[in-house]
């Protein structure tokens, strides 16, 4: 059996975090994603602006860089901050940024640029018409965006949501580099002191690749689920 | 001697953009485009025939390409970058080849990293490609007696390249960021360079919006290079103005 020196809850604990990791950010992109999709379809310029200019720089900087920048330029804003509320007020106030935390804000803050994408192109998919026929009906603006937008919508959406998704799972590695406790850096760790890479790294590569097989079974059902009555696919 | 008065009075007065630091920029850029090219035209060679692998009938082929790409695609760069950068040391007798000075540097073992990670990636590009070429044009070419890779060379290969080229240009995009991770394993690539600026000055800010806009530039640079690849290859496809 496989003998990992003792290394091995701390790997799960690594594997937990994750998962979390992963799955807390993509609640964050989802959401920022939806927010830039509307002000990117939005009639105000400012928002559609403001909006474009995220999705463009975001998508041409790598994440490792967009990462660093964060987490050491945020913690730098926050003593900034905190030196600035001791000098009006001689509150004692120290702030360290929390490495899972800034790790969930930086992967949800990237990936909210491309599900922004995938969301605009889904939205824009949905034929005018149904739109209309919602209005008709006497419907409120929400309602229409809730019984007729939002479904419809994720029929088309899902593929890249779910190719957002594997990208996103393996960026969680990189949080490894900003001293997060993921299972990539327990098993980095392991490797350097016992001298036997191919023992740690080899599993967890193998559960990215299960994480990455059984989501792509469950966005499988998930598309069979939001293509009722459409056929085929 | 080129004249470098202007540049040293432009930068005389700040603190972190030194002609030292630039320099180090500049080092880092060399390395990133170095790292990037190569593996990109590496990974593109072996892609090619991986590709009409993966596309062969016969499963014994085409079932052991399929898990590389798996496994390459469904892991992290990082992971590989490791077992790569770490586990290049426990093959026996390697530090008595004369590979080991080639490999006991940063620079080789990223370089294998990437170039079997863009291999995978571009390798299922060109399949999607392969697989996409009109039945028409095949049996025209089986019907004018072409042998298998007669066909390969003079019509499938051709029509897939052009067709591949949308999604290959993200290829190359993405493996431009993607090789940011070689920071991790020590070398001085734009974005070590950026982490080197950033512990010297403490200043994060400066250092990584810096690294952030040459990036961003690359990326447009690569994304129009693409666009006008495009426009001159798939002229063809575009609808006929006019007459």
């Amino acid at each position: 059996m496989l003998d990992l020196h003792g290394y091995g809850p701390r790997l799960l604990e690594g594997a937990g975090v994750t998962l979390q990791l992963a799955v807390l950010s993509l609640i964050l992109a989802l959401a920022l994603g939806l927010l830039t999709a509307s002000a990117k379809m939005s009639r105000n310029w400012l928002l559609h602006k403001v909006a474009t200019l995220y999705t463009t720089v975001i998508r041409g900087v790598p994440d490792l860089v967009l990462m660093l920048l964060l987490f050491f330029g945020g913690q730098m804003a926050l003593n900034i901050v905190t030196d600035a509320i001791y000098d009006r007020t001689g509150l004692d106030w120290y702030v360290n940024l929390n490495a899972f935390a800034a790790g969930v804000v930086t992967i949800g803050f990237i990936f909210g640029a491309y599900m922004g994408e995938t969301f605009r192109g889904a939205f824009m998919a949905v034929e005018h018409g149904q739109i209309e026929a919602g209005k008709a009906y006497g419907m409120t603006p929400w309602l229409v965006f809730r019984r007729i937008r939002f479904p419809q919508m994720m029929r088309h959406a899902l593929p890249g949501i779910s190719n957002n998704w594997m990208v996103l799972l393996k960026t969680t590695a990189l949080v490894s580099v900003i001293g997060l406790s993921d299972m990539v850096r327990v098993a980095a760790e392991a490797s350097r002191a016992t001298h036997e890479p191919f023992t740690f790294l080899i599993p967890v590569a193998a559960v990215y690749l299960l994480i990455a097989s059984v989501s792509e079974w469950m966005f499988a059902r998930l598309q069979k689920r939001y293509n009722v009555g459409f056929g085929g696919h | 001697m080129i004249d470098l008065t202007w540049l040293n009075e432009l930068l005389a007065d700040n603190r972190i953009f030194t002609p030292q630091t630039l320099a180090y920029y500049w080092g880092g850029l060399v390395t990133t485009t170095q790292l990037v090219f190569l593996s990109l035209v590496i990974g593109l060679v072996l892609a090619i025939p991986l590709a009409i692998g993966r596309s062969s009938g016969r499963r014994w082929i085409s079932l052991p390409i399929y898990v590389y790409t798996y496994v390459f695609r469904g892991t992290p760069l990082l992971i590989q970058l490791y077992i790569i950068y770490y586990g290049v040391v426990f093959f026996d007798g390697i530090q008595q080849t004369f590979l080991w000075p080639i490999l006991r540097e940063a620079f080789y073992p990223a370089l294998i990293a990437f170039t079997l990670n863009t291999a995978a990636y571009t390798t299922e590009i060109f399949r999607g490609a392969i697989k996409a070429t009109p039945r028409g044009e095949i049996e025209a070419a089986r019907a004018y007696g072409m042998s298998q890779s007669l066909m390969m060379r003079r019509i499938v290969l051709p029509s897939a390249f052009r067709r591949a080229l949308p999604a290959y240009g993200n290829e190359v995009i993405f493996m431009l960021h993607a090789s940011a991770i070689a920071s991790v394993v020590t070398l001085m690539d734009l974005t070590g360079a950026a982490r080197f600026v950033y512990a010297r000055f403490y200043a994060p800010f400066e250092a990584f919006l810096f690294a952030a806009a040459i990036y961003l530039c690359l990326t447009f640079a690569i994304l129009y290079f693409f666009r006008y690849l495009e426009k001159r290859l798939l002229a063809h496809l575009k609808p006929q103005s006019g007459n």
